[in-house]
């Protein structure tokens, strides 16, 4: 039986893991345009903002 | 999100299957001739190859990949010298950047003709056009693009000017920014509601598992789980759910029993009990279902809060105003912003600017369209010395002005001091909802009372146990989900047929209207319409006449020019006189548009006596001419019928009588027909309705309305262009769809028969979950299963009704051809 307070702990603090996720991305702002994003992917190439770590791995 | 394709601009004109005239590459728009060419791309003018040859040439060729012909065609947006000259004011910058340093700018520019995926992916890769250009984000729904910029490459008159050159000119006036912010936050914290209470709810259900399949867990592990579920729930009570306790305390100072109340008695019931329970070691509690409760209101919450970011409903006059003004100094002229305007500057206006305070003329002569305004159809000639009204749009030469007021002084401005502006209007609490609520709420606490005072006398305990009981299965979940999936889904269906409502409670004002009030110009009819009369044209000529008038900005020449997406001609040799005529040469002929006079004055013969209007002459003989009559939107007739047996109608005007008798025998002798209606007349009319019991609908387009679209219980601003200005409102219709008021009307009362109706299925759960609760057989397994079947099931209930609601209500008749 004792496995199952490890257990509970277990999903606890994995929840507690996904919540903080949760709140981090709110705050960040992802949820404020859900709209652009699913667009933005249709242009496949990424954009290579000047200022973006991506571009430099690309343009290399 | 579907109603984002339904909000940008509609498509480029279809696939031209004749090779002679091809669509230009860019905008789509069909090529006079096979003139402009580069490679085997043919373009409909200059302005459209310029840009071509620009992204081009900066390696942005993708941009005509991704869509076909995504451009915003070129030769309608001229780039005036200077035009953007008051962004090199300090105070203006302020303004409208978010962020200032030495190295980096960052400014949010609201641009109305974002449209396409190709859009987003050319303006996230600006910095291309321009190094000093740094990262560029696009929000669609909101037509938006946040950018930085290196303030040291290129200024923010720059960036402004880059944007315009492309076609992307940003909306830049005195009532930008600001605003979302607020609500901005109030959507985090939303979803951060949400999402707490998902997963909450997820894990609450896990930990009791075990339970729904009988299994007793030993003493221990149920003690502990009944712990960490209270742990668990204790956020969801303070955190999720705290907006519920919050309006119904406002609701309750406003002496208003809302449904937040039987709702907050509810859920503080379910989560007392449990925690008794688990304090008490006597059972694990309800916390599962308590999370769940709150889960499923707040999905109910953020299915009604759709809002369309793209159009703004608050906008008063200082969003029609211009951010800046030419001031006339000694030195010379300077932009200066608005608000810094003194009573006694010299300022210049020129052609089609607004003039942005009430001014004394220092010209000779000004042409002055105040048809936004006033609702008067015709443009005005005002003589030096004359006062002008804050609001008219200049057209023509550049006017020196003097001015009497300060913005905020002007007559125009003066309407928003009325004091239907002055109180903030309140959340209406007299809602079906609320209707419902105010007797719901009177007997669940009487049954609850009730059952608590039986067993008073004989056992205490027990009855205290009916009490809690009682309230816990009164909680009217599925009730509470009713209304916001309905009006959230009907809020979501009228935006396919381009009426866009300010939020979902607005369809049940709109279903409880008894009063249809019209504006005439602009709402009725369609701003300058001229119809020609004489000898026929042949496509040609129409063509050549419609090229020369579209380079004058006097408003009549614009009517005749029209709104088609047709390309003009090359016009040379173009010459206007102000307040006479214009005469330009297109196609090889030579056209003469002006009074009678003028024309004669050039050796034009057989003129006819013109009181109003304008001659036409082609090649030195006279043709015809122009007349301004007032062309209605829509079958007018038609509209007055299908209203007329159930609304009351009224047309309130700010223009002359002309018109009275053909609307009298539309709109029926019932009907109410004003004119002369000053803005301040219109909103007393609404009033005076309002009084006698009317609750009014008004249709309006301008700043004149602004006061009436205020005052009335649905204010609807009708509207050629969605994007573009429209006055603080309720709801904003395209113009196109004016013909849809009737089905719309009846749309929205049937909407309110379904939430009737799934309220009525809702009470029956409720009654059934009561019979358990007073035969004390309410287990936590019942309430968990009970809860979401019967909130899930009156969703379901809302939302085909409001689905087959639109069905009969022909809402979208005849609109699949053209949706698709």
């Amino acid at each position: 039986m004792s496995a199952l307070f490890i257990m509970m702990g277990a999903s606890l603090v994995l929840g507690l893991g996904f919540i903080t996720f949760f709140v981090w991305a709110v705050k960040s702002g992802q949820f404020d345009d859900t709209g652009t994003p699913p667009l933005r992917m249709l242009t496949d190439e990424e954009p290579g903002r000047p200022d973006s770590k991506v571009q430099t791995k690309k343009q290399e | 999100m579907a109603s984002i394709e339904t909000i940008a601009a509609p498509a480029a004109t279809a696939q031209d299957k004749s090779i002679s005239r091809p669509l230009c590459t860019h905008c789509g728009a069909r090529c006079p001739d096979r003139r402009i060419t580069q490679g085997d791309d043919f373009f409909c003018c200059h302005g459209c190859l310029t840009v071509f040859q620009l992204l081009a040439a900066s390696g942005l060729e993708r941009f005509y990949d991704l869509e076909k012909t995504p451009g915003i065609q070129m030769n309608r947006t001229p780039v005036g010298d200077g035009q953007f000259a008051y962004l090199d004011d300090a105070a203006v910058q302020t303004r409208l950047l978010d962020f200032q340093s030495d190295t980096m700018a960052r400014a949010t520019f609201h641009i109305p003709s974002i449209h396409c995926l190709a859009c987003i992916w050319l303006l996230e890769n600006l910095f291309r056009l321009n190094p000093a250009i740094g990262q560029a984000q696009v929000n669609f729904p909101r037509k938006e693009v946040a950018l930085s910029f290196d303030p040291r490459g290129l200024s923010l008159r720059g960036v402004v000017e880059l944007l315009t050159s492309i076609g992307y000119e940003p909306t830049l006036n005195l009532g930008a920014g600001a605003a979302p912010r607020s609500r901005m936050r109030e959507e985090r914290s939303l979803w951060l509601k949400i999402g707490l209470a998902g997963f909450v709810s997820a894990n609450s259900m896990m930990l009791n598992f075990a339970h729904y399949f009988g299994l007793e867990a030993d003493d221990a592990i149920g003690r502990l789980n009944g712990w960490v579920n209270f742990g668990l729930a204790l956020p969801v009570l303070l955190y999720s759910a705290s907006d519920y306790f919050r309006q119904s305390w406002l609701g309750l100072r406003r002496r208003a029993l809302t449904l937040d109340v039987p709702i907050a008695l509810g859920v503080s019931a379910l989560f007392a009990q449990s925690t008794y329970e688990v304090v008490t070691a006597t059972g694990e509690g309800y916390f599962d279902s308590f999370t769940m409760l709150i889960l499923l209101l707040l999905c109910g919450r953020w299915f009604q809060q759709r809002s369309y970011d793209a159009l703004s409903f608050d906008r008063d006059y200082r969003s029609y105003f211009p951010l800046s003004v030419r001031r006339r100094s000694a030195e010379g002229d300077r932009s200066v912003p608005v608000a810094a305007l003194q009573v006694g500057d010299r300022i210049v206006v020129r052609h089609q600017e607004i003039v942005p305070a009430d001014c004394r003329l220092r010209s000779p002569e000004a042409q002055l369209d105040y048809s936004f305004v006033t609702g008067e159809a015709e443009p005005v000639t005002r003589y030096e010395g004359d006062v002008i009204y804050a609001g008219g749009r200049q057209a023509g030469s550049a006017v020196e002005l003097e001015v009497l007021k300060e913005t905020s002084q002007s007559y125009l401005a003066s309407l928003w001091n009325h004091e239907a502006f002055r109180k903030s209007r309140t959340r209406n609490l007299d809602t079906i909802t609320n209707r419902m609520s105010r007797w719901f709420t009177g007997l669940v606490l009487l049954l609850a009372g009730g059952a608590a005072a039986v067993w008073l006398g004989t056992d205490p305990a027990r009855g205290g146990r009916a009490f809690v009981a009682t309230l816990i299965v009164a909680c009217p979940c599925a009730l509470a989900l009713s209304a916001p999936f309905a009006l959230g889904y009907a809020h979501r269906r009228l935006g396919r047929v381009r009426c866009f409502l300010k939020n979902a409670e607005t369809v049940e004002e709109l279903a409880r209207v008894n009063t249809v009030m019209f504006d005439k110009t602009g709402t009725l009819t369609r701003a300058g319409e001229v119809v020609y009369a004489g000898q026929d044209l042949d496509a040609e000529e129409q063509r050549a006449v419609r090229a020369v008038a579209a380079h004058s900005t006097h408003p009549f020449s614009r009517a005749i020019a029209g709104t088609s997406d047709e390309v003009w001609p090359e016009v040379r040799r173009f010459h206007e006189e102000p307040g006479a005529g214009i005469e330009g040469e297109a196609d090889g002929q030579r056209i003469l548009i002006g009074c009678a006079d003028w024309l004669h004055r050039h050796q034009i013969s057989h003129l006819p006596s013109l009181a109003s209007g304008a001659a036409v002459a082609i090649n030195g003989v006279y043709r015809g001419h122009y007349q301004n009559t007032p062309a209605y939107r829509t079958n007018i007739e038609d509209l007055a019928r299908h209203l007329t047996p159930a609304y009351q109608l009224s047309v309130v005007s700010g223009d002359s009588e002309r018109e009275e008798e053909r609307l009298r025998g539309w709109f029926g002798p019932a009907a109410e027909l004003r004119f002369h209606q000053k803005p301040a007349d219109k909103l007393e009319a609404v009033r005076q309705r309002q009084a006698s019991g009317g609750r009014v609908l008004m249709l309006g387009d301008g700043l004149n309305d602004a006061g009436a679209l205020r005052q009335a219980d649905v204010g609807m601003a009708v509207t050629d262009d969605i994007a573009s200005f429209a006055p603080a409102c309720d709801i904003i219709l395209d113009a196109a769809r004016l013909d849809r008021l009737p089905a719309l009307l009846d749309f929205s009362r049937r909407t309110l028969n379904v939430i009737r109706l799934s309220f009525a299925v809702s009470l029956l759960y409720n009654a059934a979950g009561l019979y358990f609760a007073m035969r004390g057989e309410l287990s936590p397994l019942l309430c968990a299963v009970l809860m979401p079947i019967s909130s899930v099931s009156v969703v379901a209930l809302a939302l085909l009704g409001t689905r087959l609601a639109e069905r009969r209500s022909g809402l979208n008749r005849d609109l699949g051809a053209q949706a698709a």
